[in-house]
């Protein structure tokens, strides 16, 4: 795993290199570099299998961390390339050319974390939420409780009983 | 466009829709020769909660969108606000048809994240409990596939067996489908007694199931008739589709997390994943018919050898005050479908930063599947997506 990385280290300035297990390493690269990595490490490296892609919002920071982790299945590795972009100028370049998946991935970016993708296919078109026009849920400024207290409700006419008392009065109504 | 009309002499059914130098279809939608045809949310052929919006031209599928979204309940954000240890009860609704990769998938992210190692029993437990889990799964998909060819014997007979395993899950864990059995820093408990016997009593009844399921399925004419050569996944597609588990092993590809990477117990099983070449229909649902021999066989193999005592707990600190160190991971498993993963970010605080599933449909249902439905016929749509195994919770966490 080391060589791999030392191999990449030598045409990517990589940073916060982060040994997790013997076949899995993350490591951060800026994001201007991330579709030139992901395109030679699926030429040259072997990394063929596109595992998943995903982001954490780091909203203290003011800064959004987009995961990509490709798998090499000849070598049974694993890496993680992590990449920041601000959390106000939420916008990558895509990577839909280089795995058929990746769109459905950025689609749903997009909707929940409001991380554009120019380029990408069916981009604007909603993938689990339509007619949504609240901030994008995934955004932890996003207030969940509040949201449902707002939406959600007790139907009028709805009566609560406590248990304990209501069969009481039912089986021993005159005591 | 095609100008003929079908009652004129040359008019060739072939030639019609036009196609594109890129081999996309050219649809007119205000020619008024296609139709929309929503199969799902509500429909016997569709895999639980979602559906697909067909573009048809006579009963040929010209266009296909997989939509999702019936079924959010918003999990990877309820995660967030919620310590690990009520992450636990809650993951394992992402996934009903085998609600054990999640817990196991979480418990193997919180144990590396936090430096814990689980005692031997714990380990062998959890391989029981994951083996367990695949056979009552692939028991209603392996026969689910002809059911979607209008053989609903198989199906019945493996709604049966099922419940056989869901029985002995009760026993083991105290829960039939949702167990919450494996647990960050071991299980919850040891076999009970005569749990051995009573489970290689339903692998035998299971034995005479997979000899009666090739003998009433895969022999079957009408099923071979609408199976073979239907559906068919390009090898070449496995890489660049992200497919994984059967339905590449279908497409001659020897992926096997439990193989590959192998976690838990499975490095002292004996087993051998099987592949095919032909990679249609009827190969995913034979690959998986040999999944259903090969978990038997791994579970008399994990009976035979799991410890009756011995710790099942590894000391862990109290999980209402439990913080991980900061820091991120990738654990996958191996689940019916194929590769199962939870990747895993910690901020240092009690609470996980964000927990994201990958799971095999987010991929299989919707890339691949409106792919692979081009140019099929309305009345393949449902087999071809049951042989995908697609489970819509997943792609919707």
């Amino acid at each position: 795993m080391k060589k791999i990385i030392d191999k990449i280290g030598y045409k990517f300035n990589l940073s916060e290199i982060q040994y997790q297990r013997d076949n899995l390493t993350f490591f951060t690269i800026d994001k201007e570099s991330v579709v030139q990595m992901l395109t030679y490490l699926r030429d040259y490296e072997g990394f063929s299998h596109f595992v998943l892609m995903t982001a954490v919002d780091w909203i203290e920071d003011g800064l959004f961390q987009l995961t990509y982790i490709l798998n090499n299945p000849k070598e049974k590795v694993d890496i993680g390339i992590r990449t920041v972009i601000l959390r106000e100028k939420a916008e990558m370049t895509t990577a839909h050319h280089l795995w058929n998946q990746v769109a459905t991935y950025q689609r749903e970016l997009k909707e929940m974390f409001g991380i554009h993708f120019p380029g990408s296919p069916r981009i604007n078109e909603p993938f689990l939420l339509e007619g949504w026009d609240d901030i994008p849920p995934m955004r932890r400024d996003f207030d969940t409780k509040k949201y449902s207290e707002e939406t959600y409700f007790p139907r009028p006419g709805r009566k609560t009983h406590d248990p304990a008392e209501y069969m009481k009065q039912k089986l021993y109504p005159n005591e | 466009m095609n100008k003929m009309h079908w009652l004129d002499p040359g008019y060739d059914r072939a030639n019609y829709p036009e196609k594109r130098s890129d081999g996309s279809f050219v649809v007119d939608k205000a020619s008024q020769k296609f139709v929309k045809i929503w199969q799902g949310p509500n429909h016997p052929g569709v895999t639980g909660n979602m559906s697909i919006e067909l573009t048809v031209s006579g009963d040929e599928i010209i266009e296909a969108k997989t939509h999702v979204g019936y079924l959010h309940r918003g999990f990877e954000k309820l995660f967030e606000r919620r310590k690990y240890i009520q992450v636990f009860p809650t993951c394992i609704r992402m996934c009903v048809a085998e609600p054990d990769y999640n817990e196991y998938n979480l418990a193997a992210g919180v144990e590396e994240l936090g430096g814990i190692e689980i005692p031997e029993a714990a380990s062998w437990l959890r391989t029981l409990v994951l083996e367990m889990a695949r056979l009552q799964s692939l028991l209603r998909v392996v026969p689910g596939q002809g059911g979607t060819t209008g053989l609903g014997i198989g199906v019945q007979w493996g709604v049966y067996l099922r419940d056989l395993i869901l029985d002995r899950f009760e026993e083991l864990t105290g829960g039939r489908v949702y167990h919450m059995f494996i647990i960050p820093g071991g299980v919850r408990g040891l076999l009970p007694s005569g749990f051995r016997k009573r489970m290689k009593e339903n692998l035998a009844d299971i034995d005479e199931f997979i000899g009666n399921i090739d003998k009433v399925m895969f022999n079957n004419a009408v099923f071979k008739k609408r199976t073979v050569g239907v559906g068919i996944i390009d090898p070449s597609w496995v890489d660049s589709y992200g497919i994984v588990g059967p339905n590449a092993r279908a497409a001659g590809f020897k992926r096997d997390v439990r193989k590959d990477y192998p976690y838990l117990k499975y490095k002292e099983l004996d087993f051998d994943p099987q592949t095919a070449t032909e990679s249609d229909i009827y190969t995913r649902s034979r690959i998986r018919w040999h999944d259903l021999i090969m978990t038997v066989d791994l579970i008399r193999q994990i009976l035979d050898k799991i410890p009756d005592q011995g710790d099942i707990r590894a000391k862990t600190p109290n999980v209402l005050h439990w913080k991980l160190p900061k820091g991120e991971t990738y654990v996958r498993s191996e689940s019916s479908r194929g590769e199962y993963g939870f990747y895993m970010v910690s901020d240092g605080s009690a609470y996980p930063r964000r927990i994201n599933l990958r799971g095999p449909s987010y991929t299989h249902a919707v890339s691949l599947l409106e792919k692979m439905l081009i140019g099929a016929n309305i009345a393949d749509v449902a087999s071809i997506m049951v042989s995908l195994q697609t489970c819509p919770p997943e792609i919707e966490r």
